[in-house]
């Protein structure tokens, strides 16, 4: 068992709106990723996919606010901390995070090159301008992108590449942990691949400590990460080994999910896409049993009223149901 | 097969844009002839003229060169009455659902338009609140919680499944559905091909589907063009093209799909 970069305990954080009104949008999750392991969120949009990643870098800025639970990065806790010294102490240098238009991060009036200084005077102030340019170079050759990128303007770089730029740049500290949230869902199929090549690589040479990453497409996250977490509504509803969670999901929420995976194989024409009826409830009040239960096709009358907590299978899974492991896939293998 | 009819075809189509320095042909001297009742995938990478040439087929832009005929009659729509009987015919679904209605506009204006755009200006009231009722019903929403509603008060999903009600009253002869899917998540995405699915069977309509995702395109179509540089450099049914291809940008781009049956080979990059 490796060294455990990041634990997160019970973590609970809420929005609250201008009304007063309070939104939990990520739930008592608790998660550890251990070095050179990765990790995959998977879930609907407005599930807590995003909101988990702000949380676990400590970056509360209102309408987000912190309300429970431990965040350990590589022994440190960080819960609690004024989120302007979690951006000075931790962000870049343990915790890197690459949102969803990375690229609208650059700056178009300056080259890539400054950006890189930026970033790394930040941290270093000492840092001088050779041996700067001189390290991004190297970072970028291993990562496969042409050092000529650092003196070209951001305008002159296709999307793929400026996305790829902006991860290079992110993990110029070397993170412990790195987190991914949807970093490709804004390129088409082949910058997409660059993007998940570089990543893996970069978890492979050792440049980052570990990964989190987060979408919406399962063939990926399948391709990506070892392990995935589903989420659901802010909760967790299922984690395991990603193969597991692919092809044998425990949880009807992840069963729906899987049911609506497409790629271009053979056998994928004569199965029918399942979408799962309905649409998520609303977190300003959850229901106060599962919260799942409405949509659920094997919903009991104890679902609605009692809330459901986690449980463990003996191969190491976790999933949120009141049925038993064998109850499920007898359920399942009855349609 | 039965004998099929042409519904929509083309012969040597061709978009240029600028000219000089920056001429770009975008779509280059493409042919082909789309089937009543077919839903055709036409996929390419970014960049590839598949967008222009949806918009020359809606005739929202104009063709360089080349003829477009729609049920074996060359299409005409030199004045704007002759282009307004055009649409009649042909509808089309745009990749971003927020940007795709009149945000002044209420959800029921939005229907109603369609309705009386099939000639629907003199029916009753109750007639037209019992038509959108059973649109919306269609596409899985409640017309009693939209009405009074405005678009951005629905979700991308919604947006999208409005948007296939609307289809649902026009009955077009053909839609073009550009990147439906792309912009909501892969659960939404499967109820949202369903019910153009459904569209099909219930109004026998031709779906021309326009996107990257490869995988989406084998799923949905019954033929499928590759679209490189404006140009079709594969066509045939969707099990020929993508179970065996021949061309190597085909290979790439299935390629470039993640799988989980089979190992994705991250190297060909």
């Amino acid at each position: 068992m490796g060294k455990v970069l990041l634990e997160v305990r019970e973590l609970t954080t809420r929005y609250i709106t201008r009304f007063g009104e309070s939104v939990y949008a990520v739930d008592h999750v608790s998660l550890k990723v251990e070095e050179g392991k990765s990790l995959g969120i998977a879930g609907e949009s407005g599930c807590g996919k995003s909101t988990l990643a702000l949380s676990l870098m400590g970056y509360y800025f209102a309408p987000l606010h912190y309300m429970s639970g431990e965040i350990i990065v590589d022994g440190h806790n960080i819960s609690g901390m004024n989120p302007d010294d979690v951006r000075k102490a931790i962000l870049g240098k343990e915790i890197a995070y690459i949102p969803q238009a990375a690229m609208n991060a650059l700056n178009p009036t300056q080259k890539i090159i400054h950006f890189v200084e930026d970033v790394i005077r930040a941290h270093d102030p000492s840092a001088d301008k050779k041996a700067i340019y001189e390290r991004a170079c190297k970072l970028f050759e291993t990562v496969g992108l042409p050092p000529q990128v650092l003196e070209k303007y951001p305008v002159e770089l296709s999307g793929g590449m400026k996305q790829r730029t902006v991860i290079a740049v992110s993990v110029l500290l070397s993170p412990k942990v790195l987190i991914a949230d949807e970093p490709s869902s804004a390129l088409d199929v082949t910058s997409q691949k660059m993007v998940i090549k570089m990543i893996r690589q970069l978890l492979h040479d050792g440049l980052v400590g570990s990964l989190i990453f987060i979408t919406h497409e399962l063939p990926l996250l399948y391709n990506v990460t070892d392990d995935i977490m589903v989420m659901y509504a802010g909760q967790i509803v299922e984690k395991g080994a990603a193969r597991e969670a692919v092809f044998d999901p425990l949880h009807p929420y992840s069963k729906g999910l899987m049911g609506s995976i497409i790629v271009p194989e053979e056998g994928l024409r004569e199965v029918k896409l399942t979408a799962i009826p309905g649409v998520p409830p609303n977190l300003k009040n959850p229901p106060s049993g599962c919260r799942f239960a409405e949509r659920c096709k094997y919903v009991q009358p104890e679902c609605i009223v009692n809330a459901v907590g986690l449980r463990s299978t003996e191969g190491g899974r976790v999933y949120r149901c009141i049925f038993s492991e064998k109850e499920l896939r007898e359920a399942y293998r009855n349609g | 097969m039965a004998e099929r009819k042409v519904c929509l075809s083309g012969s040597g189509l061709t978009k240029i844009y600028g000219f000089g320095r920056t001429r770009t042909v975008a779509v280059d001297h493409v042919d082909f002839n789309f089937y009543e009742g077919e839903v055709i995938s036409i996929v390419g990478e970014s960049g590839s003229g598949k967008t222009t040439l949806a918009k020359m087929l809606l005739g929202l832009t104009s063709t360089t060169e080349g003829e477009i005929y729609f049920q074996g009659q060359r299409r005409d729509i030199s004045t704007q009455r002759k282009k307004l009987e055009y649409w009649k015919n042909i509808q089309a679904i745009f990749q971003d659902p927020f940007s795709s209605y009149n945000i002044f506009n209420k959800i029921d204006a939005v229907l109603l338009d369609c309705i009386n755009m099939r000639g629907g200006h003199g029916f009753p009231r109750a007639k037209k609140v019992e038509m959108m009722t059973e649109a919306c019903s269609f596409v899985n929403l409640k017309f009693e919680e939209l009405t009074n509603k405005y678009p951005f008060e629905l979700s991308g999903g919604q947006m999208q499944r409005l948007m296939i009600a609307r289809i649902f009253l026009l009955m077009p002869k053909i839609l073009i559905a550009d990147e439906p899917t792309s912009m909501i998540d892969a659960c939404s995405r499967a109820t949202i091909l369903d019910m153009l699915m459904g569209l099909r069977d219930e109004i026998g309509m031709t779906i021309i589907f326009i996107t990257h995702d490869i995988g989406l395109a084998y799923y949905v179509s019954d033929s499928v063009y590759i679209m490189e540089k404006g140009k079709f450099v594969e066509y045939g049914t969707a099990d020929e093209v993508i179970l065996n291809p021949k061309e190597p940008y085909t290979k790439r781009l299935i390629n470039d799909v993640p799988k989980i049956y089979e190992e994705w080979d991250l190297s060909t990059v």
